[in-house]
């Protein structure tokens, strides 16, 4: 094995790094608010929001992200209106494109899981925080939200780590992060196997420490269901 | 024996609780046929009658959790507004629906506790971000109302470590958090084992000898008669007696009624 290569090609591929967690981070708050109001929308009982929302969440869900991806980076530029506004500056940065079709689309998803932690909260409890006088956004803020977020964690921590996958789509779109950056030490080496392995275990390690981030906040914001079964003799 | 109300309540001296001619549908089934009551300062008034009886409906549409189809309701001389709204009765401001189960306590059956929140986190959250109190003088009392109640050593328990006649009673602190004006309980030892039935009534009958004005659905016979002021019973939607406990129990009610306590006695 040539231990010299593989650890020149980590080196440079840890350069892109940033780039990655850059995408990552943009698109996952992003597209978590954009959820919030995806899922505020799917829930209310005005058909036109409800509608739209479910529309929204069809579109991005059963579409491949990829052909999502092209359109945002190739087809914006066709029209006229979007060319010439204050909007194409950044809208012609690859950067900015990768950020928007992935927030779009983990946007999608995440909304539809953030429904499944909403459906969970229990209807005796919300009537409880009512009897005292809550209502609006204080009930959402203090009762709803919380318990519907613990609710929705697990499976959001999956929606994350593909997440993280994702951003190596953003390659395509002539974006400089990890895989982009792999693919072209390959054009310059021919040496696949080493380069992908040496991109694969960045990939792992990112995703190990989410995990473990996601797990420790998935800890601490259950302590009363682990206390409650710790009881059982 | 029945209870007389004045023509206006916001005039003649103010009541506690007034309700007047609640009427209550649920599709084609009417649950509520006309119900009025008042409830004066420090009454007790326990609401018996069977399963079917429209008994917890009254109560809930009491503090606005359901919405009655006609009647109206007073809280402490306050009218409740409500407007119709494509042919149903609605409230006319969500914000005096607020402020109205704000000064009403309620009691449920199965105590609804929020599951992530520890017990004293359930007993301030009322006062510190309805009533924006301050959070130190809200802990304090909290305090005090759990010593009261006695699971003061659970208060940094969570709900599902406590048995329920604890959790009943960390429900009881929460209500009596917010200072109320009236409590409402619905049924609050009909989901308890035997055993933890009488320390959820003690804590009830210390309240009721506070002075406390409360409502209270129930099946507990020993309860209605030795605490409460006055029984109501009531029938297919409609308060078929109502008297003080001595009357009510010694066989001056209805025939309906004595068949009711008979039951009970088995």
């Amino acid at each position: 094995m040539d231990f010299a290569f593989i650890f020149q090609t980590m080196k440079t591929l840890l350069a892109a790094v940033p780039m990655t967690l850059g995408l990552f981070f943009l698109s996952v708050s992003s597209g978590g608010l954009l959820a919030l109001l995806i899922v505020w929308m799917r829930v209310a009982k005005n058909p036109i929001l409800s509608n739209f929302a479910k529309g929204y969440i069809f579109v991005f869900r059963g579409s491949p992200l990829l052909i999502q991806m092209f359109l945002v980076f190739y087809g914006l530029g066709q029209f006229g209106f979007i060319r010439y506004s204050f909007l194409w500056p950044f809208l012609r940065e690859p950067f900015v494109c990768a950020v928007l079709s992935l927030a779009l689309c983990t946007a999608g998803y995440s909304a539809e899981i953030f429904r499944g932690g909403l459906r969970a909260v229990p209807a005796r409890e919300i009537e409880a925080a009512r009897s005292i006088g809550m209502s609006g956004f204080l009930l959402v803020r203090r009762i709803i939200g919380p318990i519907a977020f613990r609710h929705a964690l697990p499976a959001y921590s999956t929606e994350i780590v593909m997440m993280v996958k994702s951003t190596a789509l953003a390659s395509l779109v002539t974006v400089w992060e990890v895989t982009g950056v792999a693919q072209r030490l390959i054009s310059q080496t021919y040496r696949t196997m080493e380069v992908f392995l040496c991109a694969a275990v960045i990939y792992l390690v990112l995703n190990f420490l989410i995990l473990q981030a996601m797990a420790l906040l998935e800890y601490r914001l259950s302590h009363h269901r682990r206390a409650a079964v710790s009881r059982l003799p | 024996m029945v209870h007389e109300h004045s023509s206006d309540p916001s005039t003649a001296t103010v009541n506690r609780l007034s309700v007047r001619n609640i009427r209550k549908k649920f599709g084609s089934l009417e649950v509520l046929r006309g119900i009025s009551l008042e409830a004066d300062d420090g009454d007790v008034i326990s609401i018996l009658g069977s399963s079917g009886s429209g008994k917890s409906t009254f109560l809930r549409c009491i503090n606005l959790l359901e919405i009655a189809d006609e009647g109206e309701i007073w809280v402490d001389g306050e009218h409740i507004n409500m407007v119709k709204k494509h042919g149903k009765n609605m409230p006319a401001s969500s914000k005096q629906v607020d402020h109205i189960r704000a000064e009403l306590g309620m009691v449920f059956q199965s105590f609804n506790l929020w599951s992530h929140m520890t017990i004293l986190q359930n007993v301030i959250e009322g006062p510190v971000h309805v009533l924006k109190r301050p959070r130190a003088e809200c802990i304090a009392e909290a305090e005090a109302l759990l010593e009261k109640v006695g699971i003061a050593e659970k208060r940094h328990a969570y709900p599902a470590h406590l048995s329920g006649g604890q959790q009943q009673r960390a429900a009881i602190a929460r209500a009596l958090a917010m200072r109320p004006k009236v409590m409402l309980f619905d049924e609050p030892t009909s989901a308890l084992d035997p055993e933890l039935v009488g320390e959820v009534l003690r804590v009830m009958r210390a309240l009721a000898e506070e002075g406390m004005t409360m409502l209270v659905v129930t099946h507990e016979m020993n309860f209605a008669r030795d605490v409460s002021n006055r029984v109501v019973f009531m029938r297919e939607g409609q308060i078929d007696c109502t008297g003080a406990p001595p009357e009510m129990f010694s066989g001056e009610s209805s025939p309906a009624f004595r068949q009711f306590i008979g039951n009970f006695r088995g």
